[in-house]
């Protein structure tokens, strides 16, 4: 240990910081808003010029009766600690082990609450997926399947026919990734602004 | 297993075992002062910078002044850390207003980045500004795995008959002509795929069921890039890669896994370049490849295959999806889980506190033998701890003295290796034990019955192999979690890096002994095959009790369909 490496560490740190801890972010930021400027964004999606959510990030549509539901989340609510689905701010999991009785219990109360807003639903029809909590509790997709089964309701709800709801099903899902990764499955919100469109359009379909 | 499955693991493994040689060669290049590409941009500001600060590139350090700038730099990027933290609130690039940091979740996040853990004991999202993410917690993804990186490659040198080098300027080698190019590239792809990188702050959103959110942005994009190709796994939120807004797509998730595997991999090129061997580099890639396919296995089938008492509900599916992102499927989820544990990055897109207990087993292998490729130069450290406990091993078994690349193994080398291996379960299960046995650190486990002593045990295994991912469900932030975790990240980093390094310098001291037919080679079928046993025998010696009583009680309780309130 020689005391020229105090100076030296310092110095060293210094200059790395303004490279790397400086310089690296600020350029990449600069370059990202350069090529990928609506992703770099966050790939806000406009209605009407005003933002109404981001195309990656989950929102909570679970209970509303006019639109598809995305996956339980187990976020909280910063503020309080209460369950707040869908929070942004405060991504997270249930982190519920295998052996919880408040797994298997939250997951029966959302069969339940399921069954109830679609009448002869059976338990049979009903994605796993679509019970479940996920990870980041922000997950903004589903099924098709579970998209599917939610048809009869929404059409109930809104007067939009089966069949047409059917088509919005298939035209927001998503191949897996160039055919290749991930899974095939359906934008929640991409889906539902769909739904949105076609009740608030000035001619109805 | 579904079609996008195999694809995933085929283009995601095939990648890096295509870069074990191209990338061990670019290190090898960058490492013995070969011009590079990048010499044109970095040459004459570096120079100049080493002058300035009085390091001298030619000047080859000790081994005992090697570890000395590493601790130091370190420290000094500790306290710097720190410091940002307590003080962001006064500090530009803070769009939220958050306030300063407190001094006990501080002190645990400047250990965690300084250490290369990036353990999180604070939701990133609501707790830190830009300016900390980036210049203060993104900085040391940088130097962390920088000063890790390089004490492998001193103690390579010294394996190849060279000197140790100069720490200084194999830290800024490592960040100008590895960390920094890539890091950019990684980042833009990264955007490319839908990961935000602004500096405009949260978006407001109107919701189109009423009222509104905010969306948390930042550079979100440089973060990651750089925390996955350090191993870093630092999240810019608290759910980590498992939030859409990191890990967006399938695609972004294998852009991760290649991102975080290519310099662990690279690294065991290297070491067969440097030392003139890489048939044995071949051997010990295909030995800590069949760890991580046997990994990978143990999450996929248990998780594929469901949770039993789940299952018996009737539902339609029978995966495990507690806890798991639909967008990356099963098998995406399961070769990110598989890669981020191997090569210790630790960062996450599942739940690890949902997980079966046999996937959750997986994660704990790899975190005990900690060389399953291993990050950040460390991986390649401990498989040279193993491979010498080995030698000596097989020594004691024929009768010879053991010789390892033409040097006799004796006592010192062996105390030294088996100091390296020991602090790991010692820290692990010694803070297991203790947080077990004080009633305020019991207080902080959320789930009842095995599970319960598997987020204790998860939390030192982590710590101590400086991996950073979590159990979530464990209140990490109470003090005494945050204060044992910070000692036992810091002891199990630099412990073992130290004694390494001196190592290192012992066996560079000693004569070349000539082979001769009657040398055991350190390469092959026999050999890979005797560490592979060693491996696994002498981690099962010393966790197999403890992993009894949790991961594996756990699944035979689960078997049950035993419940716990």
């Amino acid at each position: 240990m020689r005391w020229g490496f105090l100076k030296s560490a310092l110095w060293m740190s210094v200059g790395l910081w303004l490279l790397l801890g400086l310089a690296y972010p600020l350029v990449t930021t600069g370059l990202s808003q350069w090529f990928f400027p609506r992703q770099a964004q966050g790939s806000l999606i406009r209605l009407g010029g005003r933002v109404v959510g981001a195309a990656h990030v989950g929102q909570n549509f679970w209970g509303q009766p006019d639109y598809f539901w995305g996956r339980p989340s187990a976020t909280l609510s910063p503020l309080t600690g209460r369950p707040e689905p869908y929070d942004a701010e405060n991504s997270g999991a249930s982190n519920l082990g295998p052996t919880a009785r408040k797994l298997l219990v939250g997951v029966e109360v959302a069969v339940r609450q399921l069954q109830a807003a679609n009448p002869g639903l059976q338990r049979g029809q009903i994605p796993l997926s679509l019970v479940e909590s996920s990870a980041s509790g922000l997950d903004p997709d589903i099924t098709v399947r579970a998209a599917l089964i939610q048809v009869p309701r929404v059409s109930k709800n809104t007067g939009l026919s089966r069949t047409y709801l059917s088509a919005l099903v298939q035209l927001a899902a998503r191949a897996p990734e160039w055919g290749l990764f991930g899974t095939r499955r359906v934008n929640v919100l991409a889906l539902n602004l769909l739904v949105y469109r076609s009740l608030h359009a000035t001619s109805r379909p | 297993m579904s079609f996008t499955t195999a694809v995933t693991w085929l283009v995601g493994l095939g990648a890096l075992l295509v870069a074990v040689k191209p990338v061990g060669a670019y290190l090898a290049r960058v490492f013995t002062g070969q011009p590079t590409l990048f010499d044109r941009v970095w040459g004459r500001p570096e120079r100049w910078f080493f002058r300035a600060s009085g390091v001298d590139p030619a000047d080859d350090m000790s081994a005992a002044e090697y570890a000395a700038a590493l601790v130091l730099v370190n420290l000094v990027l500790l306290g710097g850390i720190y410091v940002l933290l307590r003080v962001q609130a006064s500090l530009p690039f803070n769009p939220q207003h958050f306030s300063d940091v407190r001094p006990s979740i501080a002190f645990n996040t400047a250990a965690s980045f300084a250490t290369n853990t990036n353990w999180q004991a604070y939701a990133g999202e609501r707790t830190l500004s830009d300016f900390s993410q980036f210049a203060a917690l993104g900085f040391a993804q940088f130097i962390a795995p920088a000063s890790g990186i390089a004490a492998a490659v001193a103690f390579v040198r010294a394996l190849s008959g060279r000197k140790l080098g100069n720490f200084f300027v194999d830290v800024t080698r490592a960040c100008t002509r590895v960390f920094l190019p890539l890091a950019v590239l990684v980042a833009l792809l990264l955007v490319w795929q839908g990961v935000p990188e602004t500096l405009a702050g949260y978006a407001q959103a109107h919701l189109i069921t009423g009222g509104h959110e905010l969306i948390p942005r930042g550079p979100i994009a440089s973060f990651d890039a750089i925390a996955h190709l350090g191993q870093n796994g630092g999240g810019f939120t608290r759910a980590n890669s498992a939030n859409p807004l990191e890990n967006p797509t399938a695609v972004s998730n294998l852009i991760y896994i290649i991102t975080m595997g290519i310099l662990p991999v690279g690294l065991f090129g290297f070491f067969g370049i440097m030392t003139g061997r890489m048939r044995m580099a071949w051997t010990l890639t295909v030995v800590a490849g069949v760890l991580f396919l046997g990994m990978l296995a143990l999450y996929y089938v248990p998780q594929a295959a469901g949770n039993p008492i789940i299952n018996s509900l009737g539902l339609h599916e029978t995966a495990n999806w507690i806890g798991q992102e639909l967008r990356f499927g099963t098998g995406g989820s399961a070769l990110f889980t598989t890669s981020s544990m191997a090569f210790s990055t630790g960062s996450v897109v599942t739940a690890q506190d949902s997980l079966l207990p046999l996937a959750s087993l997986g994660s704990f292998f790899s975190m005990f033998v900690n060389m399953v490729f291993g990050g950040k130069g460390v991986g390649v450290l401990n498989m040279m701890v193993f491979v010498i406990l080995t030698v000596f091993l097989i020594g004691l078994m024929v009768g010879r003295t053991p010789e390892f690349l033409g040097k006799k193994i004796e006592t010192r080398e062996v105390s030294l290796a088996s100091l390296a291996f020991l602090v790991h379960p010692f820290l692990i299960l010694g803070g297991t034990a203790l947080a077990v046995y004080l009633p305020a650190a019991r207080h902080g486990v959320s789930s009842a019955g095995a599970h319960g002593l598997s987020e204790i045990l998860y939390a030192f295994t982590s710590a101590a192999a400086n991996n950073g991912s979590a159990f979530a469900g464990l209140h990490a932030a109470l003090p005494f979690y945050t204060l044992a975790i910070a000692v036992v990240m810091i002891l199990g980093r630099y412990v073992p890096l130290c004694a390494m390094l001196l190592l290192g310098e012992s066996l560079l001291r000693k004569r070349t002994v000539p082979e001769t037919v009657g040398t055991l080679r350190t390469d092959g079928v026999l050999f890979g095959g005797v560490l592979l046993a060693a491996v696994i025998i002498v981690n099962a010696l010393a966790f197999f009790p403890v992993i009894a009583l949790g991961p594996v009680a756990e699944h035979y309780l689960l078997m049950a369909h035993h419940l716990f309130s």
